[in-house]
């Protein structure tokens, strides 16, 4: 097997044909679409937030893209539904610091659960873009839903 | 075939002896992932040879100076070498010396173009730049196959100007020809600007019968030459285009030059869009009179060392001579169009076998994106280029988001071809495509 398998965890090419939450989110408290200019990969992420505006109610994604984008945009939905802002805070975080990680240390498997299989991406600088598209549409939807549900 | 970590010696090629060149470039003996470097992305950039490199560090050594500024020794010698480097650029691609414009690169060449347009439309320039001078009405004619650098300074010259922007259809496989062309140039036409050689489908432009349209109709012809000077024998006079655009770093050469050609009567008369010192003859404290071309666009530093390096690159090629090294690319056109078209399930982009093309071929792999192609690639030691290659709309219309690209040059050899097609093979069963 080639260093490939490093990039290429059976986690990721399992996720990229599964796509949990690929769909388009009904009446989402917001919605972001966000564009990787150089390969012209894309997606478009919504959330629902709960009554209270404190937990993650639904997610629900349509985007374009390549294996490690879409595989990462099926684990994000696994993990950030059901769970509440605060969390979500933390896992963005948590896969930001591991992806900027160049390889290094070991990931936060206690935190980012099956998310560590993305650990391998960040030893590949032109990919790491990739790996982030669907969190960096999350973040901004949580800031939009968070000031919507303040302002109500 | 299998992928063993020995490379084999280039078979003999019709025009060049490719493993005499191979020598003279030292990045291509390096490994990639632990496999000799197949390097196939010269469409992008290409490499270097050491008479390049060692051409511009001698000329830094020892001839360094500020090149048409003050009367030293040393200001004579550096601007003799600026100016010999000019003059031969201008002897490769057909050209008078005053009719070859330094520009930082090719996109860049292009806006001086659109740039100087937009000046003149502005009032700017006397009547002589009336030839240049779009308004509500006029149309700006390019392909749907550009290149965005052939693409954005036109959409922006049509906005500042109040001029239509029209487009060559392409067929279904991304290729034109002139009836298309025809079918949108028309007496409202003032510019038409398109690529001589695609730098996706590698299509060959009817550049001579499209110049004799536009021209029939009193329009300016621009020629994006980047894909055409450094892999064919290019002539612009006799092509009878009226600007031209190339960079050197696609050629051999440095980066951070390119080329501007112009025919000389329309660079005179073109009022020069960037502005400052060593472009003028008086300057008042209200105004400035501009020389002619080349030295009208050229304000400020220019990159001296660079156009030393090009001009070693420009000789490089012309020992090699530019008709061996066209037979030599499309010898490796028609194998990789041969070799790809062999692997089933897999799309070439452009016209297949029997039309000649640059040497470059796109290809989409049905349900594997791009990205995860070239990522397969680069673990054998390919390098190729992934994405939409600058060309958003031309992917659009072929229904496409982006391909992968493998192209040749001077040094690449069939083995390096048939590794591609190889690897190429096996990246649907990687990530478990089934047909």
């Amino acid at each position: 097997m080639s260093d490939l398998s490093g990039l290429y965890q059976e986690l990721i090419l399992d996720h990229s044909k599964r796509r949990v939450g690929d769909g388009a989110l009904e009446a989402p408290h917001a919605s972001h679409h966000e564009l990787n200019p150089t390969c012209g990969d894309e997606i478009t992420l919504g959330i629902r937030l709960d009554a209270s505006g404190t937990k993650v109610e639904a997610l629900g994604w349509e985007g374009d893209g390549c294996s490690i984008s879409m595989a990462s945009a099926s684990a994000l939905t696994e993990l950030v539904v059901g769970t509440d802002t605060a969390h979500v805070r933390e896992l963005i975080d948590g896969f930001r610091a591991m992806l900027r990680s160049q390889g290094a240390g070991e990931p936060d498997e206690d935190l980012l659960g099956d998310a560590i299989a993305f650990h391998g991406v960040s030893k590949y600088v032109m990919r790491v873009k990739c790996a982030m598209l669907s969190w960096v549409a999350l973040e901004a939807c949580l800031i939009e839903a968070e000031a919507r549900a303040t302002q109500v | 075939m299998t992928l063993d970590s020995k490379q084999s010696a280039p078979a003999p090629s019709r025009g060049l002896d490719v493993a005499a060149i191979r020598r003279d470039f030292p990045y291509l003996a390096q490994e990639l992932n632990g496999f000799p470097l197949a390097y196939l992305d010269s469409g992008a950039t290409a490499q270097r040879p050491v008479a390049v490199l060692d051409a511009e560090r001698a000329f830094l050594e020892h001839a360094n100076a500020a090149v048409h500024r003050g009367a030293s020794t040393l200001v004579g010698t550096s601007t003799t070498a600026f100016e010999d480097a000019r003059a031969t650029v201008a002897r490769f691609v057909g050209a008078g010396e005053r009719e070859i414009v330094w520009a930082e690169n090719a996109t860049d060449a292009i806006n001086i173009v659109a740039l100087g347009m937009a000046d003149a439309a502005a009032g700017l320039g006397g009547p002589e730049a009336d030839v240049f001078r779009l308004a509500a009405g006029d149309e700006i004619v390019v392909t749907e196959a550009e290149h965005h650098a052939d693409l954005i300074p036109w959409q922006r010259l049509a906005a500042k100007t109040g001029a239509t922007l029209r487009f060559v259809p392409v067929n279904d496989d991304g290729t034109w020809g002139i009836d298309d062309a025809a079918s949108v140039i028309g007496p409202n036409t003032k510019l038409v600007a398109f690529a001589h050689v695609s730098n996706v489908t590698g299509h060959i432009a009817p550049v001579t019968d499209v110049v004799e349209l536009a021209h029939r109709h009193g329009a300016l012809v621009l020629l994006d030459a980047c894909q055409s000077v450094p892999h064919r024998p290019t002539d612009f006079a006799a092509l009878g285009v009226d600007f031209a655009a190339f960079s050197a770093h696609k050629m051999l050469g440095p980066n951070g030059i390119g080329v501007l050609y112009g025919r000389e009567h329309l660079l005179d008369a073109l009022p020069p869009a960037r502005t400052g010192g060593s472009t003028i003859t008086t300057v008042t404290m209200e105004s400035a009179q501009f020389l002619p071309s080349p030295q009208r666009f050229e304000a400020g530093t220019q990159p001296v060392s660079q156009a030393v390096g090009l001009a070693e690159a420009v000789r490089y090629l012309e020992r090699l001579d530019m008709q061996r090294v066209h037979e030599h690319e499309v010898e490796l056109a028609e194998l990789l169009v041969d070799e790809v078209s062999r692997i089933p399930g897999i799309r070439l982009v452009g016209s297949g076998a029997g039309v000649e093309r640059g040497a470059l071929a796109s290809v989409d792999v049905p349900g594997v994106h791009a990205h995860d192609v070239g990522q397969f690639l680069d673990s054998r030691g390919i390098a190729v280029r992934v994405g939409h290659h600058c060309a958003q709309p031309l992917h659009r219309r072929l229904g496409l988001r982006a391909t992968t690209r493998a192209s040749a040059y001077v040094y690449t050899t069939a083995d390096e071809v048939r590794r591609f097609t190889a690897a190429l093979a096996e990246v649907r069963p990687f990530f478990g495509v089934t047909a």
